[in-house]
């Protein structure tokens, strides 16, 4: 905990937000800014908390640290030239961010990606969420004090992914890997048989990681019935992504919009009850072997054929004036972009949906009236990454 | 499954009469056609698209700022001019056709883009925009937070990065750049500070307050040692 100063609220100057009305007969209360450096905010965060003993009864998320301006810079250069850059959103999910770029421009402009493309695709997508779904969960583990074995289990199957990802798109985390109407190159005989090879061992990893934490007793008591959201609230105020699911709402993107060919594979998607942490961290968990029994059908039948739209262009790309919204199911929530194309090469207007910021407008009503240590877990388990949030 | 926008449309002026709804096309192969929504209805508006049970529209996915600067329109117009010719000797006047170029500026303004879903139907989007008088001193819309809170910081960010000032809105602050930051970034016609690295840190009047504070009194004896210059 940052070292907090016993001041009124009304004492403090500059503050400009609502004041907080302390409860009668009860002592002073205490305002804690949490992060910008602090281990719980996973990269340069604040939560202003305002803490009654131990209990919260105010949090006030500050974002803005990592701002550069991401839409800006877009709209000041060509619609490719945005693509690499899109890496840099959510680090952790470079393809899926790349997909929802590349969807978007694509709706902008009519392409389509042909088929071979789209199963790589989906095969990447689904290897991102697993990785990401197992180090969320492997953090979440890190800030209930589990230091470091959950974390290193999640992180030894995410280096095999990386791994592919290195081969097939030449870079780890920033792999730049999708085109508009494709792929950027294509994927070997090799490298598909080494895919399959690695998926194969999955759902190994999936049993392993459960038989060390699903029932867990102190695991189960730090995060059952804790930053319970209703699923009424969670609709209104735009969740998405596996925090929605686990409050109990049937909306997977994958499902609803039936964007790239996901159509074509049986997967179910599951649902949490309580809409606590517990449901989420059990969604991520259920999600990844959902993925892997999507691999497991992609990667039985990835068609021959090239990997972009004979129609797509890379150079003097202009679509025609219109705008478009795109999105996918990241493993974070709903990644949307939204553009405005005026004709000439550079996007009147470039906006990024991101699903980490909206996910935490609930922040504050998840931890009111909980312990300022589960503050921490309640925002691990929203599972966000500041490139994104912050832009 | 989903009406098209013109049926929405309908629905909407047959609920609440006088809301003045508008169709904006959408030329691109997307064809995500819009609805121009009028600042004074538009809560009502919004009200009727979530709970009407047909269309259910009880997700808002994103919200955004678009700018759209006042633009200068160069037009040829063909004039009729009376001029003074000498014919023969004589002095006439003589009607002659001239082209001229003219100038004239279309107001800009901001406007304010909303995508519907709906979770319950599992259809959509429908897109909704709203636009202000202009770009200077009319800028205000009317805040969809109360409707649907997945738009507060997302207003919060149309309203820090391009100044529309959201009327209703709970909570309005600059939430991507701080608060003393005075203009709004993501206009067009922004034009970059020099000093990139500005920030506000602790000097000038953040550093006196800070040194007013209790918690400077145990950095107070160092303090001493710099003012007497012991170093």
């Amino acid at each position: 905990m940052s070292s907090g100063v016993q001041t009124k609220p009304e004492q403090l100057e500059g503050w400009n937000r609502p004041p907080v009305i302390a409860p009668e007969g009860e002592g002073e209360l205490l305002e804690v800014a949490m992060g910008p450096h602090h281990p719980s905010t996973h990269g340069v965060f604040r939560m202003d908390v305002t803490l009654d003993g131990e209990r919260v009864i105010g949090l006030k998320p500050v974002f803005g640290y990592l701002h550069r301006n991401h839409e800006k810079i877009a709209e000041q250069t060509s619609y490719l030239a945005s693509m690499p850059y899109t890496d840099r959103l959510d680090y952790f999910c470079s393809l899926t961010n790349n997909w929802a770029y590349a969807l978007a421009v694509e709706k902008l402009a009519g392409l389509d990606a042909p088929e071979r493309a789209q199963y790589i695709r989906v095969i990447l997508a689904e290897l991102t969420r697993i990785q990401n779904h197992a180090s969320a969960v492997g953090f979440l583990l890190q800030d209930m004090g589990a230091s470091g074995t959950p974390l290193m289990y999640a992180f030894r199957e995410r280096e095999k992914i990386l791994d592919l990802f290195e081969q097939l798109t030449g870079a780890r985390m920033m792999c730049n890997f999708m085109r508009f109407g494709g792929c950027r190159v294509d994927a070997t005989a090799g490298w598909l048989d080494g895919a399959r090879k690695m998926v194969a061992g999955l759902p190994n990893f999936v049993d392993e990681f459960e038989a060390l934490l699903s029932t867990n007793e102190i695991l189960m008591a730090r995060t059952q019935g804790v930053g319970v959201l209703k699923p009424d609230l969670a609709v209104n105020t735009g969740v998405s992504g596996p925090m929605l699911r686990a409050s109990g709402v049937d909306y997977d993107l994958r499902k609803v919009d039936h964007y790239g060919i996901y159509d074509r594979f049986q997967f179910r998607v599951p649902l949490g009850e309580h809409g606590d942490i517990y449901d989420r961290y059990m969604v991520r968990v259920l999600e990844m072997r959902e993925s892997i029994r999507i691999l497991e059908q992609a990667l039985k039948d990835v068609p021959a054929g090239p990997v972009m739209d004979p129609k797509a262009k890379s150079r003097g790309f202009r679509p025609k004036p219109g705008e478009a919204y795109g999105r996918i199911e990241a493993p974070k929530g709903e990644l949307g972009f939204y553009l405005i194309s005026d004709g000439t090469p550079n996007p009147y207007r470039y906006r990024v949906r991101p699903p980490s910021l909206i996910n935490l407008t609930i922040l504050e009503d998840m931890c009111l009236g909980h312990d300022v240590a589960d503050v921490v877990l309640i925002f691990g388990s929203v599972d966000i990454v500041l490139g994104e949030v912050d832009r | 499954m989903l009406k098209t926008v013109e049926e929405i449309k309908a629905a909407i002026e047959a609920a609440i009469p006088g809301a003045g709804v508008e169709f904006v096309p959408n030329p691109g192969p997307a064809a995500e056609h819009s609805l121009l929504l009028r600042p004074e209805s538009a809560v009502a508006v919004a009200k009727f698209l979530r709970d009407d049970a047909e269309l259910a529209f009880d997700y808002l996915s994103n919200v955004t700022g678009v700018d759209w600067p006042d633009k200068e329109i160069v037009e040829k117009v063909k004039a009729m001019r009376i001029t003074t010719k000498t014919v023969d000797g004589v002095e006439q006047q003589v009607e002659e056709t001239v082209e001229e170029t003219r100038k004239r500026i279309e107001p800009g303004c901001l406007e304010a883009v909303y995508h519907l879903y709906s979770v319950a139907k599992k259809h959509g989007p429908l897109v909704i925009r709203m636009r202000t008088e202009n770009r200077t001193d009319r800028v205000t819309l009317p805040s969809l937070t109360p409707i649907w809170r997945g738009a507060e910081f997302q207003e919060r960010e149309v309203f820090d990065l391009y100044g529309i000032v959201f009327a209703g809105h709970p909570d309005l602050r600059r939430i991507l750049m701080w608060e003393e930051f005075k203009d709004h970034p993501m206009r067009k016609d922004f034009v970059e500070p020099d000093d990139y690295e500005y920030e506000p840190t602790a000097h000038d009047h953040v550093l006196k307050r800070a040194q007013a504070h209790p918690a400077a009194v145990v950095a107070s004896g160092s303090q001493r040692w710099r003012d007497e210059g012991i170093r």
